[in-house]
């Protein structure tokens, strides 16, 4: 019998990559999308149910379908995309109501896909230079949005350990850069100097989209447990990275006193985070042997990662205004006709819909997400 | 849900030959850079080190080098690391653990990982040893051995607790004594000045003179002490750490005193 899988968070990027993906494998019977607002990735098989996180209401879906995984891919975990309180309750709360919609005794979910951060472990002055998923970070969590991915991490143990029936994986992502990608991160290597701090040159880990993609993939179609760092091979100064993208450092940030530059490059549209200029300060680096041991084979090193990224940084100014922006829409009456009317005979995929289509400009800025499509 | 199992060595990145900065931070470039400039002239002309027992230190596999420790800006790590390289039949790579402080503090920051430093984190120094077999420099003295006074010379501070065993013993590597002579002349500290400390945001402030006195340094590399046949997690037995602790201490004061009772000069 095939998998019947519920992915939450499908109009986030990470979630419509997901389902795209899983809509190749002949052993996933069906997919299931819900989130708030409609996805933004042509989908051919998998369903979309608007609705937002609410436990009953996506109980009855899980149990309506006999979902057998559920994957969460909700979790916002960089601080500029939303308000520190919309973060918290999708982080916390949200993340709670999944929990109660997949838990009780005659629940038919055998496993659970988390999508976490390794914002989980901060970075600090005392850390080892490679955290192990044992490990706890050495000091108590800075920043809010650390603060509820801890605490959501929290909840999923305490679920993880009561529910006996249920399998859950937590899989802990290093900064994620990709063609796709915005995130604080990727503006400030975007910039065409990059901002650090004085007299630091710290250790730097990433992950290529390709592989979050195909970490979860790769925990939907094998039987996970427990915690996985979710980060490429090589760990690389941020001085071999700029050599990489070949821009310059410009250590405006001072060493003593940077929050307060911080908040001052703010005012000119530089927004650096505090969990980001820990990272330029401290650095982090993560093992990621424990993956690596269940069978997955990573496809980029964090080194061909950035050397990807500096050929997406090259062609970005040229791409822009050029119509290869994302020109999907999803309409439910369309979306619906095609897939179920008995008039339609050749269902075209939507895939190449999405090229021909004429490009479509200035939609709405998305309110939550942890990493938005480049629109 | 997290049970701790042991990450297999087999799983370690692979070496990517165009990268010239190991994981760990550390950089061929600048490394070498030092290596043919200032260590040369210091390990040849300035100090004019002379080492014994250079084959004490294992060819392959992870071992763990525990020195004696003194000067304002410590020059025995890199003269450690330098008699490897120059004396040993297999020259290797030595890693020299240092206080997380360094980590935080401008500047030192950037410059200490790229020679070869890494935070004493016992984390770090287990996959060094166990799971990358590397050479591991550690002084048990820590900032006790850098502080301390000419009129303490060559006596040897508390050894922590015992932390460097039990990570030898956790990784099942050698573990070899070195005795140092000369680093206390080299750079002596007469006193503190702790508003200076506070001031800078510095360990410590110490008033002793700038350059390097050119004071002779002697290195002493001795018999490996063995760690895999100590029972199975010997690193459990509190009093079985504690007496190999005390022991390697006592091993490195002794001989200590033998090098300073034969040298007739400590300038020749």
């Amino acid at each position: 019998m095939g998998k019947r899988v519920l992915i939450t968070g499908l109009s986030t990027y990470w979630g419509g990559r997901l389902a795209q993906s899983l809509e190749q494998d002949p052993d996933v019977d069906t997919i299931i999308g819900i989130d708030r607002r409609p996805p933004k990735v042509a989908l051919e098989r998998t369903e979309f149910v608007q609705v937002a996180d609410a436990h009953s209401l996506i109980r009855r879906i899980v149990q309506a379908a006999e979902i057998d995984t559920v994957v969460d891919t909700r979790l916002v975990v960089d601080s500029t995309v939303t308000t520190p309180k919309r973060a918290h309750e999708n982080n916390v709360i949200g993340t709670m109501n999944i929990l109660a919609a997949c838990s009780g005794d005659n629940s038919c979910v055998r496993r659970l896909i988390v999508k976490s951060s390794a914002n989980f472990y901060g970075a600090e002055q005392d850390d080892p230079a490679f955290f192990t998923e044992g490990m706890q970070r050495p000091h108590p969590p800075r920043t809010r949005i650390e603060r509820d991915i801890v605490e959501a991490e929290e909840a999923i143990q305490d679920f993880a350990h009561s529910q006996d029936k249920v399998k859950v994986s937590v899989f802990r992502f290093a900064s994620v850069l990709g063609a796709g990608m915005n995130t604080s991160l990727t503006r400030v290597l975007s910039l065409p100097v990059v901002p650090t701090i004085l007299g630091f040159d710290p250790r730097v880990q990433v992950l290529h989209e390709d592989d979050l993609v195909g970490i979860l993939a790769h925990a939907v179609q094998n039987d996970l447990e427990g915690v996985f760092n979710g980060a490429a091979d090589g760990v690389l100064s941020l001085g071999e990275v700029l050599d990489l993208l070949g821009k310059p450092a410009a250590p405006i940030l001072p060493p003593w006193g940077t929050g307060l530059v911080a908040s001052q490059l703010k005012r000119v549209g530089i927004e650096i985070p505090d969990e980001l200029l820990a990272l330029l300060r401290y650095g982090r680096g993560l093992d990621n042997r424990r993956l690596k041991a269940t069978g997955y084979r990573f496809r980029f090193t964090s080194r061909e990662t950035f050397q990807r990224f500096s050929q997406v940084l090259r062609v970005a100014p040229i791409a822009q205004g050029a119509g290869t922006g994302d020109t999907y829409r999803y309409e439910r009456e369309v979306e619906e006709f095609l897939r179920y009317s008995p008039s339609v005979r050749t269902a075209a995929p939507a895939k190449r819909l999405q090229n021909t289509a004429p490009p479509e400009r200035g939609q709405a800025p998305p309110e939550i997400e942890a990493e938005s499509a480049r629109s | 849900m997290t049970t701790e199992i042991e990450p297999r060595r087999d799983l370690l990145p692979a070496i990517e030959p165009e990268r010239r900065i190991t994981d760990w931070g550390r950089s061929e470039r600048v490394e070498g850079l030092f290596d043919r400039t200032i260590y040369d002239f210091l390990y040849h002309l300035w100090f004019r080190c002379e080492v014994e027992g250079i084959e004490h230190v294992p060819s392959q596999g992870g071992a763990l080098l525990v020195s004696n420790h003194a000067g304002a800006l410590p020059p025995d790590a890199p003269m450690i690391a330098k008699a490897i390289k120059e004396e040993h039949a297999h020259p290797r790579p030595l890693h020299l653990t240092m206080e997380h402080f360094f980590k935080g503090y401008p500047g030192m920051s950037m410059l200490l990982p790229k020679l070869g430093g890494v935070p004493a984190h016992p984390a770090n120094v287990h996959r060094l040893l166990h799971d990358e077999e590397q050479l591991v420099l550690v002084f048990p003295e820590g900032a006790k051995g850098t502080e301390k006074l000419y009129k303490d010379r060559y006596r040897l501070r508390r050894f922590g607790r015992g932390g460097f065993v039990r990570a030898a013993m956790k990784a099942k590597v050698p573990i070899v004594p070195i005795a140092v002579v000369g680093a206390e002349e080299a750079q002596p500290v007469f006193a503190h000045l702790p508003l200076l400390a506070k001031a800078t945001g510095l360990i410590y402030a110490p008033i002793s003179p700038l350059v390097y006195l050119p004071a002779k340094f002697r290195i002493r590399f001795m018999e490996p002490i063995r760690t895999d046949d100590m029972g199975d997690a010997p690193w459990e037995d509190r009093g079985l750490v504690q007496t190999v602790s005390q022991e390697i201490r006592a091993r490195i004061q002794e001989e200590l005193f033998d090098m300073v009772g034969k040298r007739e000069s400590v300038w020749f």
